[in-house]
């Protein structure tokens, strides 16, 4: 029997993981996108954990929701960077500062 | 329908004014001089049946409201009308020489597109405009005089306050006229200043403005004191008087506020003589006179009265000896005498000061309309040493302006004589603080008065012809419209004080209206045998005398050996400074007052306008919003995962937060 605190501990290493992801990637904006989607993978986990663990599969039908949201979210940002990359000719995460004050 | 009559008297003037004001250009000038006449008159002619009704069919004193503007914690803030036998003189007197005025106001004003410049905005309708501040005037000082409260006294006060200053500086083109208006005003505030701390006073001890609650309150309130600095108290009644006194000095022209009234006469003559002479000057001397229950409980505001009329009396007429322009020496004697008025108010003797008050508005307005007849005639020149020998030209003028000026310096029979010599016999039976001073300032006036009248007589109108040419071959008498309101003014200046006399000063006519203690009346202790035995007792004073030594002087002087007025010049050169320059009472309030104002407005300007308020509070926030967010943009980057960096910081210190606390 695997225990929730191991789970739990998974769940953790992948988020930092995927953090860790977005600060150190300085280049490439698909790889961002993809520590996102690491990210709520990780959100995934524990609520799956939880959800065995309470006997309660509410957490589990918001895995559902979460993974149709990640896949949309997923074709926006695709749709999104397709479209920078026209406009750019680019995808340097350090070449896109439009928004410096 | 008495109280309809009431409220007529002074609405026909407003109506007249707002019609000549609004309307000007519509109606002309015609319609502008008709309306208004006809608004005066009908003012003028219902003021003399009210007149009537009051003194020869005896109708009651009437004390009444006519509108509430509102009650505040028990204070009633009205329009009420108190009419008794001192206000329907009064009403007589202001709406009769309102009206000569404003028909001499027809003949003064005709060709008035000359005084101002083709392009002037201002100088378009002025004569409906004129017309119009005249009859505002006139309906202002009803309303003064008609009150029955502080509340509508004050409001008359400040309104005829305002139509003065619209008319001194009528002529806005002037630079010297701005300059005499906007010093008038100046000098009015002041007064008002204590006027209307006078008020709350009497608000802040009585709770009421009603005048006849306040006086019944009056001899309480002269047992109570009141503490103004700590460990200092001081008589209630003293100190609501001396405020309410310094108002009339303001507004009477008493020194030391007296300085705006000679500088007034840069308006047109017809104000000068309506405003500057016969009415409004004499509202201080109406409100003291109104007041007489309260100051008959002071001795000390009495005294004060009588000293500051004294001195007025006596240093102002030296100064008309001095002047040249005309208009300026009638205007110092109209100085001197509100002196005698307010003399005669300090002795108790408040009807021998309204009496004065009377006679003098007629003979004060003859003598200032006969002064604008000569201006007209001289084509605005107003310089005495270019007249001379008019007397040949202008022979309705020369004789009017010697029935005026007899009547001025109390040659006997006339009204000025009756009315100044009851002032002096008063002032002679006062035992109020000062009253020898006061005695010798009102008998060397007498010598000073005829001296200056006579002198400003024979430089006009005998000696030597000394204008141009071209002045002379166009002197004759100006129209009817100017010399009729002249005869008119002439015949109460001779006749008025006689008939009157008996009445006013020793009958019973004032009745209730003026109050006097016992031990200050002074008048009852002149004996009074009718007025032919008061002219003959004048025979026996010295101030007749006086009076015929100063003509006998101005006549040696000015006519029999002219040239001692130079030598005198010479001789006396440094008296003659100091009278030329008024006792330098201009130069030091224009030193202290206006070059110190004007320095801390500087200082203002400089350190609280453009240091604080512009430096430091509106552009110093400016600023700081530019250094502040010139700070904060160095935050926004651009770049995503610094802005992923604060959200996850964001997130963690919120969670250690919610973990921890």
């Amino acid at each position: 029997m695997v225990s929730l605190s191991s789970y739990l501990t998974l769940s953790a290493i992948l988020f930092a993981i995927s953090v860790a992801g977005i600060f150190v990637n300085r280049k490439n904006i698909v790889i961002i996108l993809m520590c996102i989607e690491l990210m709520l993978l990780a959100a995934n986990i524990n609520f799956v954990a939880f959800s065995h663990y309470l006997n309660d599969s509410a957490g589990q039908i918001f895995v559902f929701f979460i993974l149709t949201v990640a896949a949309a979210e997923a074709a926006i940002g695709l749709a999104i960077l397709v479209v920078v990359f026209r406009n750019r000719r680019t995808i340097n995460v350090e070449a896109l500062n439009e928004m410096k004050g | 329908m008495m109280n309809t009559i009431y409220l007529a008297i002074p609405l026909s003037a407003l109506l007249g004014a707002i019609i000549a004001g609004l309307f000007g250009g519509r109606i002309g000038r015609k319609g502008a001089h008709s309306v208004t006449i006809a608004g005066v008159a009908t003012s003028f002619l219902l003021s003399l049946y009210v007149l009537n009704q009051h003194v020869f069919n005896g109708v009651e004193t009437f004390n009444g409201t006519v509108y509430t503007w509102m009650i505040s914690e028990g204070i009633r803030f009205e329009i009420g009308f108190l009419i008794d036998n001192l206000t329907v003189m009064m009403m007589a007197v202001v709406t009769g020489v309102s009206l000569a005025v404003h028909v001499y106001t027809i003949g003064y004003m005709a060709d008035d597109e000359a005084n101002w410049p083709e392009t002037s905005l201002a100088g378009k309708n002025s004569y409906q405009r004129f017309f119009s501040y005249i009859s505002l005037f006139t309906f202002s000082m009803l309303m003064l005089v008609m009150s029955n409260n502080f509340l509508q006294l004050f409001f008359g006060w400040e309104a005829v306050g305002l139509v003065s200053y619209l008319l001194i500086g009528f002529w806005s083109v002037r630079p010297t006229a701005v300059y005499a208006n906007l010093k008038a005003f100046i000098v009015n505030r002041v007064g008002d200043f204590g006027f209307i701390l006078g008020i709350s006073a009497i608000v802040m001890y009585t709770g009421t403005l009603d005048y006849i609650d306040v006086f019944a309150q009056a001899e309480g309130l002269s047992n109570q004191t009141m503490s103004i600095f700590d460990g200092s108290d001081w008589n209630v009644v003293s100190v609501i008087c001396i405020l309410l006194f310094v108002g009339a000095m303001g507004k009477s022209a008493q020194i030391p506020l007296h300085v705006w009234l000679p500088d007034s006469m840069e308006g047109p003559t017809p104000i000068s003589a309506l405003i500057h002479a016969a009415t409004m000057v004499t509202a201080g001397i109406f409100m003291v006179t109104r007041m007489s229950p309260l100051f008959e409980f002071s001795e000390a505001a009495l005294s004060f009265v009588m000293l500051v009329g004294a001195a007025t009396a006596f240093f102002m007429g030296l100064i008309g000896i001095v002047q040249n322009d005309i208009k300026r020496v009638v205007a110092y004697s109209t100085l001197s005498q509100l002196g005698y008025m307010t003399v005669a108010l300090g002795a108790s003797a408040y009807s021998a000061a309204v009496f004065h008050l009377m006679t003098h508005a007629f003979f004060k307005a003859l003598l200032f309309l006969a002064a604008g007849s000569v201006i007209i005639a001289m084509h605005h020149e107003q310089d005495m040493r270019k007249m001379g020998g008019l007397k040949k030209y202008l022979p309705i003028t020369y004789w009017t302006s010697l029935v005026g000026t007899l009547a001025l310096i109390g040659f006997p029979g006339l009204s000025g004589f009756f009315s100044k010599d009851s002032i002096i016999e008063a002032v002679h039976h006062s035992d109020i603080y000062g009253h020898e001073i006061a005695y010798l300032a009102v008998l060397s006036g007498v010598f000073i008065t005829a001296f200056y009248s006579f002198r400003l007589f024979f430089m006009v109108f005998h000696g030597e012809e000394r204008m141009d040419a071209h002045t002379k071959e166009h002197l004759h008498e100006p129209p009817r419209v100017v010399t009729w309101p002249l005869i008119a003014l002439a015949i109460p200046s001779v006749f008025i004080g006689g008939l009157t006399i008996g009445d006013m000063l020793f009958g019973d006519y004032f009745g209730s209206a003026i109050f006097v203690l016992e031990k200050h009346d002074v008048l009852s202790q002149i004996g009074f045998n009718g007025g032919w035995a008061f002219v003959q007792h004048g025979f026996g004073g010295p101030a007749l005398y006086l009076a015929l030594l100063g003509v006998f002087t101005a006549w040696y002087i000015y006519i029999k050996n002219p040239h001692i007025a130079d030598l005198a010049k010479n001789k006396f050169s440094l008296i003659h400074s100091i009278l030329d320059n008024k006792y330098g009472f201009d130069k030091l309030y224009g030193w202290v007052f206006g070059a110190g104002s004007r320095q801390l407005g500087d200082k203002l300007w400089q350190h609280g306008d453009v240091s604080f308020i512009d430096g430091l509070l509106v552009n110093g926030s400016a600023k700081f919003v530019g250094w502040f967010s010139g700070v904060a943009r160095q935050v926004q980057t651009g770049m995503l995962y610094h802005y992923a960096f604060a959200m996850l910081i964001g997130v963690l210190a919120l969670l250690t937060l919610f973990v921890l606390f």
